[in-house]
């Protein structure tokens, strides 16, 4: 396949950055997007240039550090799909292709098409967690989950934490991260004793890492290469009135 | 339960949308109310006009009745603005073109039909309520200043527009409350959604049915 890229270029931060046309000629359709760039990327640095700097690691869509906003589409339009996932099949002979970062004030680029995503860590500090005490591990049965909990709770952690959601809605809402997150844990026994300190803690660091309020749009649900579903953010505002409402001390 | 120092939950952006959603129940209360009574111009001059003596038989719940809508819609359009700076700031550098992939048409215009409706209201008040934009204002007669104020198709037309944009409002505004609110239950989903469907169906088409009755001369 032969095709033609328009890239997001940065050189940093404080770049204003601009897209910058590259051909990319004989390109296999079995190819998975990275692979792509990887081949883009080699040309780039035989003839001096410098190449294209991407997100990526397990390159199994397990690991949510690949992510890019492809035709106008966080990961592609290729649905349940992260963008190392994402085959070049996918794509017609002599397609142009815009490839963009992940677009939100919470999220500066660094570089290219790579963002800092740290304010989803900061989001999960603030109470994305369990206070387990540690020692010997307690027996697994030992604590009885009910099944159709265990379902909502392993769908919500499904969630690898990529920020397509952030990338696709067009408010740069963390609702669907941060719901996932508080369904996974708010559904399990485990996650009962913090359970509306977390909702309450994690949706002010969400608010102070700037991402914008959701609409109830669902983008973000079309966009999730994990299907996490909008209902968790019903569920999350359920836990957040429950947890505002109810007498402190 | 343990008290959170750090977190004042109150001025959390989903606090924000949780009272959005609750003045927004009210409004939306409020026009099916406003639209059941209208009905009563079917029913000919006596029965509405009388209808409207008793809506203003009682200042005193009148005027309460007023101030509480006017705090509702204040407090939903002041919150949404807020909302709405906070969303822009939230990404201030768009995308080259972004493919919805998504996002319905009502959803994406909230934005916008909300302000529309909005001066609809401010011009609906100074047509049907005070009478200083009527051509031919009674404090009394009802259902005249109805008949003569839409026989101009012009604000006929802009009647029907609003309920247009209303309906979209309304139709995205009734699913956002169900999960603002944390209201959805995927057991009754399919049935809440039919029913708020169908509550919106019916005011924007009641209200639509008054501008065209009367220029079709079925309401003279
Ligand atoms: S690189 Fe790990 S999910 Fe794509």
């Amino acid at each position: 396949m032969n095709l033609t890229l328009r890239v997001w270029r940065q050189k940093n931060r404080n770049d204003a950055g601009r897209f910058v046309t590259y051909e990319a000629p004989g390109i296999s359709p079995d190819m998975s997007f990275l692979e792509m760039l990887d081949i883009v990327n080699e040309r780039l640095i035989e003839k001096g240039e410098e190449p294209i700097a991407f997100d990526h690691d397990c390159r199994e869509g397990i690991c949510g550090m690949c992510g890019l906003v492809i035709n106008g589409v966080a990961h592609g339009q290729r649905r349940a799909t992260t963008t190392c996932q994402l085959h070049m099949r996918s794509f017609s002979d002599g397609n142009t292709i815009v490839i963009e970062p992940w677009r939100a004030t919470a999220f500066p680029i660094i570089k290219d098409l790579v963002v800092d995503r740290s304010a989803f860590d900061r989001i999960v500090s603030a109470g994305g967690f369990i206070s387990a005490p540690t020692g010997s591990a307690v027996d697994g049965n030992a604590i009885l989950v009910p099944k159709d909990d265990a379902e909502m709770a392993m769908d919500a952690a499904a969630c690898i934490g990529c920020a397509a959601c952030v990338a696709a809605c067009p408010n740069a809402s963390a609702m669907l991260f941060v719901s996932a997150k508080v369904s996974h844990l708010g559904h399990l026994p485990q996650g009962q004793p913090e359970r509306y300190d977390r909702v309450q803690k994690m949706i002010a660091q969400m608010d102070a890492e700037g991402f914008g309020a959701c609409t109830n749009i669902g983008e973000c649900e079309a966009a999730c290469p994990k299907e996490i579903k909008l209902l968790n953010i019903g569920r999350m505002n359920r836990d957040f009135i429950r947890a505002s409402t109810a007498a402190k001390g | 339960m343990s008290a959170v120092a750090t977190v004042s939950p109150l001025s959390s952006s989903v606090a924000k949308k949780v009272v959005v959603a609750l003045t927004g129940l009210v409004l939306y209360g409020f026009v099916f109310v406003h639209m059941m009574g209208n009905l009563q111009l079917y029913a000919g001059p006596e029965k509405i006009n009388a209808y409207a003596k008793l809506l203003k038989a009682n200042p005193p719940i009148l005027w309460g009745a007023r101030l509480f809508l006017l705090a509702a819609a204040s407090i939903h359009i002041i919150l949404t603005i807020q909302l709405a700076l906070k969303n822009r700031a939230a990404r201030p550098v768009g995308y080259a073109g972004q493919a919805f992939q998504a996002a319905s048409f009502a959803s994406r215009t909230m934005i916008w039909s909300g302000p529309i409706i909005g001066f609809f209201i401010l011009f609906h008040l100074l047509h049907l309520t005070v009478g200083s934009v009527h051509p031919d204002f009674s404090h009394t007669d009802v259902y005249a200043n109805v008949v003569r104020g839409f026989q101009s198709a012009p604000v006929a037309g802009f009647y029907i527009l609003a309920m247009v944009l209303l309906g979209f409002h309304l139709q995205h505004g009734a699913f956002s409350l169900l999960q603002t609110l944390g209201l959805r239950f995927p057991k009754y989903e399919k049935q809440a959604k039919l029913l708020l469907g169908a509550i919106t169906f019916v005011i924007v088409a009641m209200n639509i049915s008054f501008p065209v009755a009367v220029l079709a001369g079925i309401v003279k």
